[in-house]
C-alpha cells in the first residue's frame, strides 16, 4: 500500500497551534465546522475515497469475486460436480486441469470457482446480519446508556451464553435447506455479541468528545447526532473488526461442515473443500491451497476496502 | 476424520483385526517357557473415555471393551483368528442345541479373592437381562428361556403399564452345584457356545451387586489384568492380576489405555514415540502409513461389514422394478477404485453380507455377482425398471450422519452412480447421529441409508439374524422373508458346523436375490505400533491382544 | 464506583436465569432423541429407553425439566451423565485446563497483536505494514484444523521442538502449541484494531499537539497514541477471553486436551442438558467478569468515561 499521506507527523513547532492537549479539545473546532454541514459527513467520505488508487483496487478484487459467484460460467466450460471421476484422482495441474484435481477427481480450478458463490454470500450475509444487529443493540447501549444500556448489555451476555454448535444443530433442524443464508445465520447468532460489545465501546469513547457536547447545546436531537457525529466516528473498529471477521465467518463455514453442521453437502464452496482436503494433508496438501487462496484474495479485497473507508470517515485525519 | 468419536455406532467402526498367520507364531513358544520371559514395560495405546461405567453388560463400544475384554474372563476367549477356547469353563455341552450344560474349571477368584462360581455367572446374567436395570447388551439374553418374563411389561402401544416384570430371574438359567449350571434356551442354537466369550455373558462378584454404581467405577473382574486407576478422560492404568488362573498370560508390566479424541493426534503421538500402539489409524494416513511404519503396521479385514441399506417402504425399490433399481446401483458401483483411491486400501471390496475374518466365509457366495462393478449390465437394468414405472427427477438419496466422516466416500459413490445410471444423486447429511437414528427408526429416509455392523462374537449367524431377520432388533430396514427366516432356523440347529456354514451361505444367497441391502466394502483393521514393543497381534475383533505384548523398560 | 460495581454484580443473576432458560429452551429444541442413541447403532429396548427418559426427567415437560435443573443448582447435586459420572465433576475436569490455555492465548495474541498493530500502524503503507498485513491473511484463510495439524506435524513431529500432543497433565511448554493455535485468528483481529487506532490517534490534534509540545516520540506514542488507541482493542480481549473460554473443539481434539469445547460438544452431541447448560453458565459468568473488568479500565484509559 503505496498511500501514506497522512503519515507526515508535524514536528515540533509547526502544528497549526500550540496548547495543552488535555484542557482545551480541538474536538470542539471539528464539531462546529461539520454540524454547519451536517449531511456531507458521508457524501464527503465518497468524495475522499474515490481519488485514492487503493479504493479502485479494491473495489475492482470485490467485483471479480462477486463476478465470479454470480457466473462461474463465464471462467470455465465445466461444472463442478461434472466429469468427477476416481480414475483422475489428485492429477497434478495440466492444461486440462489447470489447479489439477482432487481426490474425487473433481476439477480443482472450476470448484474453486464454484465455491465462490456459497462462501462470499456466507461471509457477506453474516456480516451484514452480524454489524447491523451489532451495531445497533451496541451503539444505543452505549450512547444512551442508563437503563437501556443495562437492558442490552445483558441481553448480549445472555446470547453470549449459547454455544455455536447447539444454535447450529437447532437452527439447521429449523430451517427448511441448509443453505448459505440458514448458515449464515447460525453464524450470526453467535457473532453479533462481540460487535456489540466494539461498538458500545467506541461509542462510549466518543460520546464524551466536545463535539458531541457542542452539537447538543446547539439543540441537535440525539439520534441526529448519534448518526451523525457519534457513529462516523466510531465507525473505525467496526469496520476493522468486520472486514477481518468477514474472512473468519467464510473460515467458519468450514469448520462448520468440518462437524458436520454446514452447508448442504451438494453445495460447493470453499470451506467444504477446506475440510474434504484434510483428509489429503500429509501426502497432497496442495490442493487445498486454491480454495484457500481464493479466501485470503477476497478477504484482502474487503479490508483494503475497509481501510480507505475508515481514513475517509475520519475527520481527525482529514484535517491536514 | 472423525472429530470426536462417541457411541458404538461411530466409534467402533474403523477398527483392527487378524494380522498375518506368521506373526502369531512367532510368539507361540514364547508363552509357553513361562514368566521369567515376561517384559516389564508398561504399554501405552490409544483409546478413547469408555461411552459407560464398566460394567460388562453395559459396554457396547470398543473404548469400553478394551477394559472389560481385559479386566474379566468369560466361560471361554477368542484366539486371534476367533477360534474359540475354553477360559473359565471346563466344557461346554449339549444333545439339542437347546439345553446346555456347562461345568467350570477350579481355582478361579476375582481379584478381590471371592471365588468364581456358577453362581456368578447366572446372577450376572440375570442382572443384565432384567429390563429394570436397563443394561446396553440385554438383548444378548434374549435367545435364553424366561427373557420376556424379565422385561418391563408394556401395553400394546409399546409403552410401559408401570408394572414390575413378571420373574426377577430367567426361568432358563439353573444352577447345580458350584462349578456346574444348565442354560436353557427357548430354540435351538447351534452357535450359543461361539457367543460366550462376548463381554456380556462375563461373570461379577458378589460385590457388585452391593453397589453397582462404584462397581462401574473400580470394576473387580477374573481376568488378566486388573484396573488400577480411572483418570476420566486421560487414562486407565491396567496392571497385571496376580490371581488370574487363565491362559491369557500377561507379558508386560501393564497397560496403560491413553484417551484420544482424535485419530490423527494419537498417529502423530506414535510417530513421535508417546505411544506405543495405535488401534485406529487417521484417514489422513492412510495412503502412507504402511509405508511410516513399515513392519509395525497392520491392514487387515476386519469384522466389519458397510451396507448401504434399502428400505422396504419406499415404494420406488418395491416390486420387480424395484429389484433391478437395487441391482443396478449394486452394479454402479466400483467398489475397488473407491477403496484404492477414497480409503488407500484400507476397506476391502464386500464380497458378501459377513466378513473375512469369520470362519465359513467365502469369496463366492451364489448371487455375488451383484456386486461387481459392471456398468453396462447396470445400465441396461436400469433402463428396464423405467420402461416397468419412471423413477421421475428426484435425486437418489444416501443419507448418512455427517458428524463423522461419511462424506467421503458418499461423494465419489454417488459421482459414479451419477455416471453410470444417468440419475442425480445426492447426499443426504443428518447434523447428529441421533437426529439420523430418529429419521431412520421413523421411517423418514429419503433414499437408501448407510449401514454398518460390527460382529460381536466370530460368528456368521450375527451377520444375518439381527439385520435381516423378520423383526430383528437391527432391521431397519423392515425387510421380511419368510425363506430367509426358516433358512436361518434350520441353519441354528444344523449339528454340525461345516452344515451350518453351508446354510448361512444359501441364506445369504436369498439376500443377494432380494438385496434389503447393498454391500460395499469390509472395514480393515488399521493400527501399528512403535519400536519399543514386540509381539503386537490384532485379533479377530480389530483389537490388540494386550496381554501378549511385550516391553522392555 | 461501588454501587456500580454493586450494580453490576446484581445484574447477573436475571442473566443467570436469561441464559439457563434460553439455553434449555434450545436443547429442548434440538432434535434427535438422545436417548435412543445411547445404544449405538442397535438401539436400546423401548421400555429401557423410557426408564433412562424417567431418570433424567426427560419425559417431563419443559419447565419442569428446567426447575430440576435449578433445584440441581442450588441443591449442589447436578445428577449424573449419560455416562454415569456426576456433571459436577466433568465440568470442573475441564474448566482449569480450558482457562490455561485461554490465559495463554490470550497473552500471546494480546502480546503480539498490540506489538505488531503498534509498528505497523505507526509505519502504515510501510514494508512491515503490507508484510503483515500478508502474515494475517494467511492466519484468516486456514482453519485451524489445517494449521494445527500442520504445526503439529511439523513442529511436533518432525522437528521435534515441542510436545506432539498435550498430554493429561500439560505444562505450560506442551500447551504452547496449541495456545499459538487457539491466539491466530483473533491475534489477526487485535493487530487490525491496534494498527487502525494507532493510525487514527497519530493523526489526532492533541498527538501532534504533545509533538508540538516537544515531547519525544516515545513518550507521545506510550502516553497518548496507546493509551487512546487502546479502548477497543481492551474490548475485544474481554469479549474474546469469553470466546477462548469455550474452548475449541477442533484445537483441543488436535492437541489432545480434554478441556471445554470437546466437553460441550460431545454433551451437544448426546443432548445432555444439564451438562451444556451447566457448562455454559460457568462461562457466561467468566465472560461478565471479564466484561466488567473492561468497562471499569474504560474509566482508566478515557478518563471522560464515568461510571455513577
Amino acid at each position: 500500500m503505496p498511500e501514506n499521506r497522512y503519515e507526515k507527523a508535524p514536528r515540533p513547532g509547526q502544528g497549526h497551534y500550540v496548547a495543552a492537549p488535555e484542557d482545551v479539545k480541538v474536538g470542539v473546532v471539528d464539531a462546529v465546522s461539520t454540524d454547519e454541514a451536517p449531511s456531507s459527513m458521508w457524501r464527503e467520505a465518497w468524495r475522499e475515497m474515490s481519488h485514492r488508487p487503493l479504493f479502485w483496487v479494491s473495489v475492482a478484487m470485490i467485483l471479480v469475486v462477486i463476478v465470479v459467484a454470480l457466473v462461474p460460467g463465464l471462467f470455465t466450460s465445466q461444472l463442478p460436480r461434472q466429469g468427477c471421476s476416481l480414475a483422475n484422482s489428485l492429477l497434478p495441474p495440466s492444461g486440462e486441469h489447470f489447479f489439477g484435481t482432487d481426490k474425487n477427481g473433481c476439477d480443482i480450478y472450476t470448484r474453486t470457482l464454484f465455491g465462490a458463490k456459497a462462501s462470499v454470500l456466507v461471509g457477506l450475509l453474516t456480516t451484514a446480519f452480524v454489524v447491523v444487529i451489532g451495531t445497533v443493540i451496541g451503539a444505543v447501549a452505549g450512547y444512551y446508556g442508563g437503563w437501556l444500556d443495562t437492558i442490552l448489555s445483558r441481553l448480549t451476555d445472555i446470547f453470549f451464553a449459547v454455544p455455536f454448535v447447539l444454535a447450529a444443530i437447532v437452527i439447521l433442524s429449523i430451517v427448511p435447506s441448509r443453505s448459505a443464508l440458514a448458515v449464515a445465520l447460525v453464524l450470526a447468532s453467535f457473532g453479533w455479541t462481540t460487535i456489540a460489545r466494539i461498538t458500545r465501546g467506541a461509542v462510549l469513547s466518543v460520546k464524551n468528545n466536545e463535539f458531541v457536547t457542542a452539537s447538543k447545546a446547539l439543540g441537535m436531537s440525539r439520534a441526529a447526532i448519534l448518526w451523525r457525529h457519534v457513529l462516523p466516528n466510531s465507525a473505525a473498529p467496526i469496520i476493522v473488526y468486520s472486514t477481518v471477521a468477514l474472512g473468519t465467518f467464510i473460515v467458519a463455514e468450514a469448520t462448520l461442515t468440518f462437524l458436520g453442521i454446514g452447508l448442504d453437502p451438494s453445495t460447493v464452496s470453499w470451506g467444504g473443500d477446506l475440510s474434504a482436503g484434510r483428509s489429503s494433508i500429509r501426502t497432497n496438501a496442495e490442493i487445498m491451497f486454491y480454495p484457500a487462496a481464493a479466501l485470503a484474495f477476497t478477504v484482502l479485497g474487503f479490508i483494503m476496502l475497509g481501510d480507505v473507508v475508515r481514513d475517509a470517515l475520519d475527520p481527525k485525519a482529514r484535517k491536514r | 476424520m472423525t472429530p470426536r468419536k462417541r457411541l458404538v455406532g461411530l466409534g467402533a467402526f474403523a477398527l483392527a483385526s487378524s494380522l498375518v498367520l506368521t506373526a502369531c507364531g512367532g510368539n507361540g513358544g514364547g508363552d509357553d517357557t513361562g514368566e521369567g520371559d515376561a517384559s516389564t514395560g508398561i504399554v501405552s495405546v490409544g483409546n478413547g473415555e469408555p461411552q459407560n461405567p464398566i460394567i460388562p453388560t453395559m459396554t457396547n463400544e470398543t473404548f469400553g471393551s478394551k477394559v472389560t475384554s481385559n479386566v474379566f474372563a468369560g466361560l471361554v476367549y477368542y484366539d486371534a483368528e476367533g477360534v474359540v477356547h475354553n477360559e473359565v469353563a471346563e466344557s461346554i455341552e449339549s444333545d439339542d442345541n437347546k439345553t446346555w450344560t456347562i461345568t467350570l474349571k477350579d481355582g478361579w477368584t476375582f481379584s478381590d479373592g471371592t471365588p468364581v462360581t456358577a453362581q456368578s455367572f447366572v446372577d450376572a446374567w440375570n442382572y443384565g437381562a432384567y429390563g429394570p436395570n436397563a443394561q446396553n447388551l440385554s438383548y444378548f439374553f434374549e435367545p435364553i428361556e424366561g427373557f420376556a418374563d424379565v422385561q418391563v411389561p408394556t401395553d400394546d402401544a409399546g409403552e410401559p403399564t408401570g408394572e414390575d416384570p413378571a420373574a426377577e430371574e430367567l426361568s432358563g438359567l439353573e444352577v447345580v452345584s458350584d462349578t456346574e449350571f444348565v442354560v436353557t434356551l427357548a430354540q435351538p442354537e447351534s452357535d450359543f457356545p461361539l457367543r460366550l466369550g462376548y463381554s456380556a455373558f462375563y461373570p461379577l462378584p458378589e460385590s457388585f451387586f452391593d453397589d453397582p454404581e462404584a462397581f462401574g467405577e473400580a470394576p473387580i473382574g477374573n481376568g488378566p489384568y486388573v484396573l488400577e486407576n480411572w483418570e476420566h478422560n486421560a487414562l486407565i492404568e491396567l496392571r497385571p492380576n496376580e490371581s488370574y488362573a487363565g491362559e491369557r498370560e500377561v507379558q508386560n508390566g501393564g497397560v496403560d489405555l491413553v484417551a484420544y479424541t482424535d485419530e490423527d493426534s494419537a498417529y502423530n503421538d506414535l510417530l513421535d514415540g508417546n505411544l506405543d500402539i495405535v488401534t485406529n489409524v487417521p484417514a489422513s494416513a492412510f495412503g502412507t502409513f504402511e509405508d511410516e511404519l513399515g513392519e509395525r503396521a497392520v491392514n487387515q479385514p476386519a469384522a466389519v461389514v458397510q451396507v448401504m441399506n434399502v428400505p422396504e417402504y419406499n415404494e420406488k425399490f418395491q416390486g420387480e422394478a424395484g429389484l433391478m433399481r437395487r441391482q443396478a446401483i449394486s452394479m454402479a458401483i466400483d467398489r475397488n477404485q473407491i477403496t484404492e483411491t477414497v480409503f488407500s486400501g484400507s476397506r476391502t471390496p464386500a464380497s458378501d453380507f459377513t466378513s473375512p475374518v469369520i470362519s465359513g466365509w467365502s469369496e463366492d457366495v451364489e448371487g455375488s455377482e451383484v456386486l461387481d462393478f459392471n456398468p453396462d449390465e447396470a445400465k441396461k437394468l436400469w433402463d428396464e425398471a423405467e420402461a416397468i414405472e419412471p423413477w421421475g427427477d428426484e435425486p437418489l438419496y444416501i443419507a448418512s450422519n455427517a458428524d463423522s466422516d461419511h462424506q467421503s466416500w458418499i461423494d465419489p459413490t454417488c459421482n459414479g452412480i451419477r455416471d453410470t445410471l444417468g440419475i442425480d444423486c445426492e447426499f443426504d447429511a443428518y447434523p447428529t447421529f441421533d437426529e439420523f437414528l430418529d429419521a431412520r427408526d421413523n421411517n423418514e429416509i429419503k433414499g437408501l441409508f448407510r449401514g454398518g455392523w460390527q460382529a460381536d462374537y466370530p460368528a456368521m449367524s450375527n451377520f444375518l439374524g439381527p439385520i435381516y431377520g423378520t423383526g430383528a432388533g437391527s432391521n431397519d430396514m423392515g425387510y421380511s422373508s419368510k425363506e430367509f427366516d426358516d433358512k436361518l432356523k434350520e441353519a441354528n440347529g444344523a449339528s454340525d458346523p461345516d452344515e451350518a456354514v453351508e446354510l448361512y451361505k444359501e441364506a445369504e444367497t436369498i439376500l443377494f436375490n432380494d438385496l434389503p441391502g447393498i454391500p460395499l466394502w469390509y472395514n480393515n483393521a488399521t493400527g501399528g505400533w512403535s519400536e519399543n514393543v514386540d509381539n503386537v497381534v490384532f485379533g479377530w475383533d480389530s483389537d490388540p491382544l494386550l496381554y501378549q505384548v511385550t516391553k522392555s523398560e | 464506583m461501588l454501587w456500580y460495581l454493586g450494580r453490576r454484580l446484581l445484574q447477573v443473576i436475571p442473566v443467570f436465569i436469561g441464559a439457563t432458560l434460553l439455553l434449555y429452551a434450545l436443547v429442548f429444541l434440538r432434535p434427535g432423541d438422545p436417548v435412543a442413541a445411547l445404544g449405538g447403532e442397535r438401539g436400546l429396548p423401548e421400555a429401557v429407553q423410557q426408564q433412562i427418559r424417567a431418570q433424567f426427567h426427560l419425559d417431563q415437560p419443559f419447565f419442569v425439566q428446567y426447575l430440576y435443573f435449578l433445584k440441581g443448582i442450588f441443591t449442589f447435586d447436578l445428577g449424573n451423565t449419560f455416562t454415569g459420572r456426576p456433571v459436577s465433576e466433568v465440568v470442573a475436569d475441564a474448566l482449569p485446563i480450558t482457562f490455561q490455555l485461554a490465559i495463554m492465548a490470550l497473552l500471546i495474541e494480546t502480546v503480539f497483536g498490540i506489538g505488531f498493530g503498534l509498528f505497523a500502524g505507526l509505519r502504515k503503507g510501510k514494508l512491515f505494514d503490507s508484510t503483515v498485513l500478508v502474515l494475517s491473511l494467511l492466519l484468516i484463510a486456514l482453519p485451524t484444523f489445517v494449521t494445527g495439524l500442520v504445526l503439529q506435524i511439523v513442529v511436533g513431529v518432525q522437528l521435534d521442538w515441542l510436545p506432539v500432543t498435550a498430554g493429561r497433565d500439560p505444562d505450560v511448554v506442551s500447551l504452547l502449541m496449541p495456545a499459538v493455535v487457539l491466539a491466530t485468528t483473533s491475534f489477526a483481529q487485535i493487530l487490525r484494531l491496534t494498527r487502525t487506532s494507532v493510525i487514527e490517534n497519530v493523526t489526532a490534534d492533541f498527538v501532534r499537539t504533545a509533538r508540538a509540545k516537544g515531547l519525544s516520540r516515545g513518550r507521545v506514542v506510550n502516553r497518548h497514541v496507546l493509551r487512546n488507541s487502546l479502548i477497543p482493542v481492551v474490548t475485544f480481549i474481554g469479549v474474546d477471553l469469553g470466546n477462548l473460554m469455550t474452548g475449541s473443539i477442533v484445537t483441543e481434539g488436535i492437541f489432545n486436551i480434554n478441556g471445554v469445547g470437546g466437553t460441550l460438544f460431545d454433551a451437544i452431541s448426546r443432548g445432555e442438558s444439564v451438562t451444556i447448560v451447566t457448562m455454559s453458565t460457568v462461562i457466561v459468568l467468566v465472560y461478565i467478569v471479564a466484561n466488567l473488568l473492561v468497562d471499569l479500565l474504560y474509566a482508566v484509559l478515557d478518563p471522560r468515561i464515568r461510571y455513577a
